[in-house]
């Protein structure tokens, strides 16, 4: 599930997709699998949500971090207490807990909303972009990866696999900002920041409803010009975020592909008279692409977390972009909301792709 | 080839060639060898550069201003006297990425070490001893593993530092998120290689002889199970820095006045971008991106070396492989 063996078994475990259920057997082993798998979302919330309240809380409460030195020693006492924050750790601790499980992460100290529409708010801009960002991982990392499978051990292979660590282990906001001077600075093509022009955004506020996904608020206005322009904006975010899992992508389909390559019904196949170049894309790309679907839960915490640099490179107002600014005016309510939230997000999605690994893929049931 | 097949092997090879690195280097060929070479030789040039910063680094991190008492001005392009310009605020670009060298080998060496030796001996004694201790640590490790390193880091550094920097808060803020983030990773993986092991001939013998179960467990079993761990340690050494970087991005990395940090002048860099100013973010850039990928194509060969689908041998080695039973998918 997680330590990921990136490796397709032995041919005597063929990667066939079975329908569940076909074997009575079969599917009670899955939907027990899912009841299981189901289960754990909640210790692992529960502990995420603890580690993240005891680490906020260990040295102090959010109210002297924020204002300290900045408020008189009595006022601020009279925050702390108004607050709560002065009641014994556990005590806030259970009534924290009792909170999120109503799911009330709290309201930021700034301006005084909840986190959960901070999240709404914001969640939108986050989600497009690492919806862009998969779609360009997926047409750069799989490709590139079928082709260093391909050439393998050799140059062309090399070049590949040094671009593929180049790709994952270049920081997003240093390939953003080289990005920015390259396409915005001196190339002078692409905008350089935002998530679309001044004018888009003024039009697409003026729709019943805005969805807060710009592509289709962009099409409902019905101006021409708005989805090219929303798009434009995208570009440069999307591929700087992208480029990060697609040197994930490439290094896995390359790995997966030449695993497959030896087992014996690519042998088969070769002894039939199939082209080196149609194993490679229809006989050893298919099973090596079962385990990037369980990668790809792990990719949602990179790309959370490279959701934060690169909103904050590119000024994309997402909830990267919102914790940041949150951070700058040290509210720490907010941030620890947020954080908290991001938790379960995780926890719920991580469980989501177990299950789509599940269906397509009858091994990981054990 | 692990340290444990080589030593398995009835004729030990000197010492020399049984360090990891070097045993790994005679065992490649090709292209392989090229890698983990240029690897090797990359991480080696950024530790002398860390010991030697003082020495290379014609100003100090902090400097404004030169032996003459002159201010270096702001945003001065590359030239004889700042070979890679100056930053907004004025300090040597050259000089900052020089010893941001340090700062990131100095985290690398507080994570990793910190993150190994909590997670190999928690992997140990779970996988061991096993129970309900070992059940709980299981859940414990899953949860925390999937998390965004660098959420944890933000959380942390406030907690350390309540988000102001000096050096060493800076520090730690990036090596204990890491450590938080990376003990479950040497956690699950010793631990499935100790669950391995105890089940082996060579412990129970251990055991009806009436060993000490700390005996069994650093001398029998320990020895045995680490197998997969350098590359661990080199996804753990490139998130260490890279975290570091991320924070100081933020605004919450080391304040300039306490040490070169690659972060913080990306961040200030942020702005020159937009008007065309290349040499403020290029440099500290690119610092970090060959640290990183010397460090990651060192730890992308030794993973190949230990895979032996994935291995080329040379015709003549006669040695025995032993397929390693895990391999780590890189994924940060």
């Amino acid at each position: 599930m997680t330590t990921s063996v990136d490796t397709v078994p032995a041919p005597d475990a063929p990667a066939s997709i079975q329908p569940s259920g076909t074997a009575s057997r079969q599917g009670g082993g899955l939907i027990r699998y899912l009841i299981v798998r189901f289960l754990l979302i909640f210790p692992t919330i529960f502990i995420l949500v603890t580690l993240v309240f005891f680490l906020m809380r260990a040295t102090g409460d959010p109210i002297t971090a924020a204002q300290g030195g900045h408020v008189p020693p009595a006022q601020l006492k009279h925050l702390i207490h108004e607050a709560g924050y002065d009641r014994p750790l556990i005590v806030q601790y259970l009534q924290y807990l009792g909170q999120i499980a109503r799911g009330d992460f709290g309201t930021t100290f700034t301006d005084h909303q909840k986190v959960t529409t901070v999240l709404l708010t914001y969640g939108s801009a986050t989600l497009e972009l690492a919806f862009y960002a998969l779609i360009v991982a997926f047409l750069v990392g799989i490709p590139l990866g079928l082709l260093a499978a391909y050439i393998r051990d050799r140059w062309g292979d090399a070049v590949l696999r040094i671009l593929a660590v180049l790709f994952y282990a270049t920081p997003v906001f240093f390939s953003g900002l080289l990005l920015k001077l390259i396409f915005a600075s001196w190339l002078d093509v692409l905008p350089v920041a935002g998530r679309a022009s001044t004018s888009v955004e003024l039009e697409m506020q003026l729709l019943p409803h805005p969805t807060g996904i710009y592509l289709i608020d962009a099409f409902r206005t019905g101006d021409p010009a708005a989805v090219p322009d929303v798009l434009e904006h995208a570009v440069l975010p999307a591929v700087a975020l992208g480029l990060l899992t697609a040197g994930v992508f490439l290094r896995l389909v390359r790995t997966n592909v030449i695993g497959t390559f030896n087992t014996q019904y690519v042998d088969a196949a070769r002894s039939r008279g199939v082209g080196e170049f149609r194993l490679v894309t229809k006989h050893a790309y298919k099973p090596a692409l079962i385990p990037i679907i369980t990668v790809i839960g792990l990719q949602i915490a990179l790309l959370l977390g490279g959701a934060v640099l690169t909103e904050t490179t590119f000024e994309w107002k997402g909830l990267g972009f919102q914790l940041n600014a949150y951070l700058g005016s040290r509210d720490f309510v907010a941030v620890q909301g947020i954080v908290a939230l991001l938790a379960v997000i995780v926890a719920v999605v991580n469980f989501i792709v177990d299950v789509i690994a599940a269906l397509i893929d009858p091994r990981v049931r054990f | 080839m692990s340290t444990a097949s080589v030593l398995a092997q009835p004729r030990k090879r000197s010492l020399l060639r049984r360090l990891p690195i070097v045993a790994q280097l005679n065992q490649s060929v090709g292209v392989q060898r090229f890698m983990l070479l240029t690897g090797v030789i990359i991480t080696s040039v950024y530790v002398l550069v860390a010991i030697f910063a003082d020495v290379i680094a014609p100003y100090s991190y902090s400097a404004l201003s030169g032996a003459d008492g002159r201010n270096f001005g702001s945003q001065q392009p590359p030239g004889a006297a700042h070979l890679w310009g100056t930053t907004v605020g004025g300090l040597d670009v050259f000089s900052r990425t020089i010893y941001g060298a340090r700062t990131a080998l100095i985290v690398v060496v507080v994570a990793v070490v910190l993150s190994m030796v909590i997670g190999v001996l928690l992997g140990l004694l779970s996988g061991y001893f096993g129970g309900p201790l070992d059940r709980v640590l299981v859940v414990i490790c899953d949860a925390i593993y999937a998390f965004p390193s660098l959420l944890l880091a933000i959380v942390i550094s406030i907690m350390i530092s309540g988000g102001q920097s000096t050096f060493w808060s800076g520090i730690l803020s990036a090596a204990f998120s890491i450590t938080v983030v990376y003990v479950p990773q040497y956690f699950r993986v010793v631990r499935a290689e100790v669950v391995r092991v105890k089940a082996e001939a060579f412990v129970e013998s251990a055991k009806v002889i009436g060993a000490r179960h700390s005996r069994i467990l650093f001398r029998h079993v320990l020895r045995n199970s680490i197998r997969t761990l350098p590359l661990i340690i080199t996804l753990n050494a490139t998130e260490a820095f890279e975290t570091l970087a991320g924070l100081g991005f933020l605004g919450f990395g080391i304040a300039p006045s306490a040490a070169g940090e690659w972060g913080y002048d990306l961040q200030k860099a942020l702005a020159d971008v937009t008007s065309g100013i290349w040499w403020t973010a290029l440099f500290p850039g690119l610092a970090i991106v060959f640290l990183a990928l010397g460090i990651s194509l060192m730890g992308e060969s030794l993973n190949d070396l230990a895979d032996p689908r994935l291995r080329r041998r040379q015709a003549d080695a006669g040695e025995s492989a032993v397929p390693a039973e895990t391999v780590v998918e890189a994924q940060s």
